[in-house]
């Protein structure tokens, strides 16, 4: 497979950043999985879609809005009506999707090359991301595994509660940059660390 | 504003795309006569008061919305799904 660069350049500068006194208040990380793709379902075989996708990855899925599943080789949650975002470990993923999911049932596209992901990990994980997006991080409101489609302003995102503090973010490849820019910004207060 | 999105609850304004007024029917192209065309187009009632409206949550899970909004409190009156039988 064709290898890809990291989309974040010189702006990704491991180390310790932004205010220095304690433990870093988050960890920040480029995360991007060999495989992404989006799963999308005809009205009506949304269940058959999220069975599917269950097969294929071994996660326990269903088709209720923003449910989602993490295991050590893939991950899936809901973005929208009968659409889930399923990420894995090898790029052999997309494919054995594609092969799962008839094409009365729904389509699988790939965007491995065209989406990032970026982890944000810590005790003020949730704090960060609340200066960033409108939507409630805490734990009662955001369960892990579940996922969440926002904006942060015109940059897309896809949010999945990786860990009890930790989130991954997926956005636009092209976009990516500019978001870690600012990602790195909010951090700056809490004192951050790039792994 | 708050609207709440039948699948991702509610979510700020800034979220979603306004796409129009909801309450009009496309004329028939069969039978249609450029008066109807003309009214369907450009004639709209402008209430105050509960209105149906288009909206996207382009920002979110994309899906179209059918919103009652109040165009003189700006309450929420109702959002669903756009396409028929589309689940929440
Ligand atoms: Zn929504």
């Amino acid at each position: 497979m064709v290898e890809r660069d990291s989309p974040l350049g010189p702006l990704r500068r491991p180390g310790r950043h932004g205010h220095s006194r304690g433990a870093p208040g988050v960890r920040l990380a480029e995360v991007t999985p060999a495989a992404i793709c989006e799963a999308a379902a005809w009205p009506g075989a949304e269940a058959a879609l999220a069975e599917a996708i269950g097969a294929t990855t071994g996660l326990g899925l269903d088709a209720t809005p923003g449910a989602g599943a993490r295991s050590a080789e893939a991950a899936a949650f809901g973005i929208g009506p009968g659409r889930f975002l399923v990420t894995g470990r090898h790029d052999g993923l997309v494919a054995a999707l594609a092969a799962a999911v008839p094409a009365d049932t729904g389509t699988v596209t790939d965007l491995s090359h065209g989406r990032t992901v970026m982890r944000i990990a810590g005790p003020r994980a949730e704090w960060v991301l609340g200066k960033l997006f409108a939507i409630d991080f805490a734990a009662h409101a955001f369960a892990v595994g579940a996922g969440r489609a926002t904006a942060h302003h015109d940059i897309a995102a896809q949010i999945q509660r990786s860990a009890g503090d930790a989130f991954d973010v997926c956005v636009f490849r092209s976009f990516a940059r500019a978001f870690w820019a600012g990602l790195c910004a909010a951090a700056e207060e809490v004192g951050y660390e790039v792994l | 504003m708050l609207i709440p999105c039948p699948y991702c609850g509610p979510r700020d304004l800034a979220e979603y795309t306004y796409q129009g007024d909801a309450t009009r029917a496309r004329p028939d192209p069969a039978t249609a006569g450029q008066a109807a065309w003309n009214a369907y187009v450009y004639e709209r009632a402008n209430p105050a008061g509960p209105h149906r409206e288009h909206w996207q949550h382009a920002g979110g899970c994309r899906a179209h919305l059918v919103v009652t909004r109040d165009t003189v409190s700006h309450a929420v009156l109702a959002v669903a799904p756009a396409r028929a039988g589309e689940p929440s």
